[in-house]
């Protein structure tokens, strides 16, 4: 058995060079891979393509990454909530491709899941669908998306054993499970780590086969985003 | 006078129906959620993975582990169950959600809305909005009837990047409630409690029909 286990965020991270493709976990701040985020601020790599539904918020997720200008180009659904973010974009700094939200899940699925185009509705008519592909299905026009594959993808857990094996905590669980099957190199941040046999089979969301990597991060801040009460 | 965003969602709340799993979109559409009629049951669903959403939590139950499409925090109901993005989106795009409720930046007479983009000004993203407009037979848009300016977002046509053509078959604004017909137009079939058919028609930029000379009122 290869040991999956590493020592912290920056053994998981060490390999990871500049000019990478990365995909990483998370809607908003909920459920992004924290330690490897600053992990990767840490390594000073450059050049890098993130594959992740946000973009963070000035201070926090991949915020970190955009203020030190790590990332050439971005893969996402959704940007707002970050001034650096729109400034860099705005000023052709940062190439950006934005997709729709379930398309950028089911291209990260079928990354993983070895199917490597499908036909959507999403987009047809607008300027998502410019020089792609058209078919009528039943009557109604789909657009061809391929699927998306990264050399690293990130996730963030809350539990996880050391084969790999994953479960993910209320909404913190959204783009993780796709992403982590999506990745030549999964890395797995969790919560809390256990020995196999702790976690019950049928609950387990996310196989160990797909996790290459996985420890138990240092600290979890948690920030957020919008923090709405009665 | 006409409604102000919760005149809107209150209005757009008598559109459910007991049993629905419901999409509701950021800003007005979050509201729909206050003013569900009392004898009715319907689930919502949040794209970023939850389904059975109950209301925002108290000072000390807010868990940044949960949070609806807003990114703001929300609370889960008695038979609530979370799910992956791409499951969330299968949920979608396989019709099995009854209702969706939008906000829109403009809605042409057609049927495509714009309210992802202001180019060279304003970039966020199209989200999940594309997706639940491509894929949902009933969308419900909530949408001031004209912006700050005065100028009216019930247009021929759109002049912003589209998220979607031809979907869009309601619309609620702060004036009236408008169905889009399928050979175009926007069919004028309730008032805002006294706003008259001349405010409406003057703050319409699109083709307005009115079926009669007796639009009633919306009874919130």
């Amino acid at each position: 058995m290869i040991e999956k286990i590493v020592l912290d965020a920056k053994d998981a991270c060490k390999d990871i060079k500049s000019g990478s493709t990365i995909m990483l976990g998370g809607f908003g701040l909920c459920g992004i891979p924290e330690n490897c985020i600053e992990a990767l601020v840490n390594l000073k790599i450059k050049d890098l393509t993130c594959i992740s539904n946000n973009a963070g918020i000035d201070e926090f997720g991949l915020g970190f990454l955009l203020k030190n200008n790590q990332i050439k180009k971005m893969i996402s659904s959704y940007v707002g909530e970050n001034d650096e973010f729109e400034r860099q974009m705005l000023s052709g700094e940062l190439i950006v491709d934005l997709i729709p939200q379930g398309s950028l899940a089911e291209r990260c699925r079928a990354g993983g899941a070895g199917i490597p185009a499908f036909f959507t509705p999403a987009g047809y008519g607008t300027e998502i669908s410019e020089g792609k592909e058209i078919r009528i299905f039943n009557g109604k026009p789909h657009i061809l998306e391929t699927a998306l594959k990264a050399d690293f993808a990130i996730v963030k857990a809350w539990k996880g054993d050391t084969l790999g094996n994953l479960v993910y905590k209320g909404t913190a669980r959204n783009f993780n499970p796709a992403m982590a099957m999506a990745g030549k190199i999964t890395i797995a941040e969790v919560e809390k780590l256990v020995n196999p046999g702790i976690l019950d089979p049928n609950e387990i969301h996310t196989p160990g086969i797909f996790v290459q990597r996985i420890f138990q991060g240092e600290k979890y801040e948690k920030r957020i985003e919008k923090r709405t009460v009665k | 006078m006409s409604l102000d965003k919760i005149g809107i969602a209150q209005r757009i709340a008598q559109e459910l129906k007991d049993g629905w799993y419901v999409n509701l979109g950021i800003g007005i559409p979050t509201l729909v959620a206050n003013y569900v009629p009392k004898k009715i049951n319907v689930e919502f669903q949040s794209e970023n993975g939850i389904l059975g959403m109950g209301p925002f939590p108290s000072g000390n139950n807010v868990d940044a582990d949960l949070i609806n499409a807003g990114k703001q925090t929300i609370t889960a109901l008695p038979g609530a169950v979370y799910f992956d993005s791409s499951m969330s989106f299968a949920m979608i795009r396989g019709q099995h959600i009854q209702l969706t409720v939008l906000g829109a930046m403009e809605v042409s007479e057609n049927g495509d809305i714009a309210n992802w983009k202001i180019p060279g000004k304003m970039v966020k993203g199209m989200g999940g909005a594309m997706d639940l407009v491509a894929s949902a037979d009933n969308i419900i848009v909530a949408m001031m009837h004209t912006n700050k300016r005065g100028e009216s977002k019930i247009l021929s046509e759109c002049s912003l990047p589209l998220t979607g053509v031809k979907c869009i078959k309601k619309v609620v604004t702060n004036l009236a409630v408008l169905e889009i017909l399928p050979e175009g137009g926007f069919k004028l079939l309730e008032r805002a409690p006294s706003v008259s058919v001349e405010e409406i028609k003057n703050a319409t930029a699109g083709k307005l029909i009115i079926p009669s000379n007796e639009i009633p009122e919306m009874q919130l």
